[in-house]
């Protein structure tokens, strides 16, 4: 049992090893040598001035906006609708919501994009939004519908006993207490839609490549250490929002647990 | 009223989930014309063509490669999960963190990550050329054991958390009665902790094992051509060959695959949850 502690350890250094060795590497003036030659900023620099890369940096924002604006507020207004309605056939609906989670994106990206192509449709951002808003749905549906389940309907109730009227109870109580989750799956779903290459690859036009293809492409073409410093930034900027969503909604869940 | 709410969600998966695995299967009975583009018909000759000797060696390399990958995944999750486990409360929680934040960082980069090690001009080559070790960069790239590395690697955020889940739930006093009884700590791990951790561990499994068959850019990144897997040769299809039928008639039988594997997953919860009813 004592090696368990040495050993995991060694399991955490060898997850973040490769990382480090890649962020590391970004600051090395060698083109093609790994051995360290001394520290430059060069690659970043070559990396601002890089056109392409500016190119896919703005499509990715913008499909990754769009996505976050349509999924947040379709998940959001189908939680909601959930929580507190019954359907008819309420969970197996539910479970149709959770599919895109379970089913191979390789097989997601290729559907669509005979889809696409069944209808004519021309590959672009106006294709990536529409994939990246069918696999972000499922998540920001399980974080708010979870949150709802969560609050229960007493805090609801209460108020419409004292009084509130339904407007009023949204307003006041409901949306306050999903607030964070809502800020949560905002960012969650930014995150993913500028992280996902699999279903993109498929659907993304000529016109309309995002990073994480173009990074696909440096690789194909060769190395570049250029490839080391757009990696590390999106390795940082990855960890900084994920760290701020995970902030909010413990934030917000430890509100909750205080007012409850 | 309030229950349109939850209808634009029910009509854009509608639209753009299912409608187009319907698509997918439709063209799964068509023809390749010989510009690639699509004839329609009903023939199920692209499924019989799965079942040729180069496409079935494919098969067998992919569930080969996902069940090693799975198995590995599997030894080395549980130890890690095994701790974190036993931690404080707090130290839970930051552990649990350390270990997720890579499954958020994009798996192309934390592939990539692998081929700056392991190239030949890379850190590994380098270091054991400085000190002497050896005079040629060996090829560490471009095989099967790479390929089976990447996906290790990218995949083991997917066991660590289903086995911690339920690591965490297992009952404590039913190992400290089997302490009680005389048992050893491998004893008690192989009575008590691993039977009583089934669920996690099928549950990791089946995620990684059904995540793996369809991969294709890790293959693509650390394998080289010669280390194909089906999500290869399903990509090729699409994109190189030009047979959408017969790539969709693949992908039909992947998905049949992973069907079948989850269905199984679920009987067997199923079975072990009506056996310990039962005791």
């Amino acid at each position: 049992m004592k090696i368990l502690r040495p050993l995991s350890y060694f399991i955490v250094a060898f997850i973040y090893i490769p990382m480090i060795v890649l962020m590391v590497f970004s600051f090395n003036q060698s083109r093609i040598n790994a051995a360290w030659s001394g520290f430059t900023l060069d690659w970043y620099r070559s990396l601002l001035e890089n056109r392409f890369v500016l190119d896919a940096l703005s499509n990715s924002m913008l499909v990754a906006s769009a996505t976050t604006v349509i999924a947040t507020i379709m998940g959001a207004f189908a939680a909601y609708g959930f929580y507190k309605y019954q359907f008819r056939w309420h969970s197996l609906w539910r479970g149709f919501i959770y599919a895109p989670l379970i089913i191979p994106e390789l097989l997601m990206g290729l559907s669509l994009l005979i889809l696409f192509s069944q209808f004519d449709i021309p590959l672009g951002k106006g294709t990536l939004i529409i994939a990246h808003v069918t696999f972000s749905i499922p998540f920001v549906f399980l974080i708010i519908y979870d949150r709802l389940i969560e609050m229960g309907k007493e805090l609801e109730e209460a108020a419409m006993d004292l009084g509130a009227s339904p407007m009023q109870t949204f307003f006041l109580i409901t949306l306050p207490v999903l607030m964070p989750s809502i800020f949560a799956s905002i960012l969650l779903v930014f995150t993913l839609s500028l992280d996902d290459f699999i279903i993109s690859f498929f659907v993304a036009g000529p016109n309309s490549t995002t990073l994480p293809i173009y990074i696909y492409g440096m690789i194909k073409r060769g190395i570049s250490p250029e490839i080391n410093a757009l990696a590390t930034l999106m390795i940082i900027f990855t960890i900084v929002f994920i760290a701020i969503a995970e902030w909010i909604r413990r934030k917000g869940s430890m509100k909750v647990n205080k007012t409850s | 009223m309030g229950k349109l709410m939850a209808l634009p969600i029910m009509f854009w998966l509608i639209i753009f989930f299912m409608l187009p695995f319907v698509f997918m299967l439709i063209i799964s009975f068509y023809q390749r014309g010989i510009y690639g583009q699509l004839i329609p018909g009903f023939s199920l000759d692209n499924y019989w063509r799965f079942f040729d000797s180069l496409y079935l060696g494919i098969l067998l390399d992919t569930l080969v490669v996902a069940f090693v990958t799975t198995i590995s995944v599997l030894l080395i999750a549980y130890p890690l999960a095994y701790y974190i486990s036993r931690l404080p409360r707090a130290n839970q929680a930051i552990w649990l963190v350390i270990v997720m934040i890579p499954f958020w960082i994009n798996f192309l980069i934390r592939s990539y990550a692998w081929v700056i090690i392991l190239r030949s001009q890379g850190l590994v080559n380098t270091i054991l050329l400085k000190l002497g070790i050896i005079d040629v960069p060996l090829s560490l790239l471009y095989n099967w054991p790479a390929v089976m590395l990447g996906m290790v690697y990218t995949l083991l955020p997917f066991m660590v958390l289903p086995l911690y889940v339920s690591l965490e739930k297992l009952d404590r006093r039913k190992l400290e009665a089997a302490y009680d009884l005389g048992a050893r700590p491998w004893q008690a791990f192989w009575h008590i902790t691993l039977p009583l951790t089934k669920p996690g561990i099928a549950l990791g499994s089946i995620i990684v094992f059904v995540s793996s068959i369809g991969m294709f850019v890790v293959p693509d990144v650390m394998g080289g051509a010669k280390s194909m897997l089906l999500g290869n040769v399903i990509q090729n299809q699409f994109l190189s060959a030009r047979d959408w039928p017969f790539g969709s008639a693949i992908s039909v039988w992947l998905m049949i695959l992973s069907a079948i594997l989850i269905a199984l997953y679920y009987k067997a919860m199923q079975w072990e949850q009506r056996l310990e009813d039962k005791l």
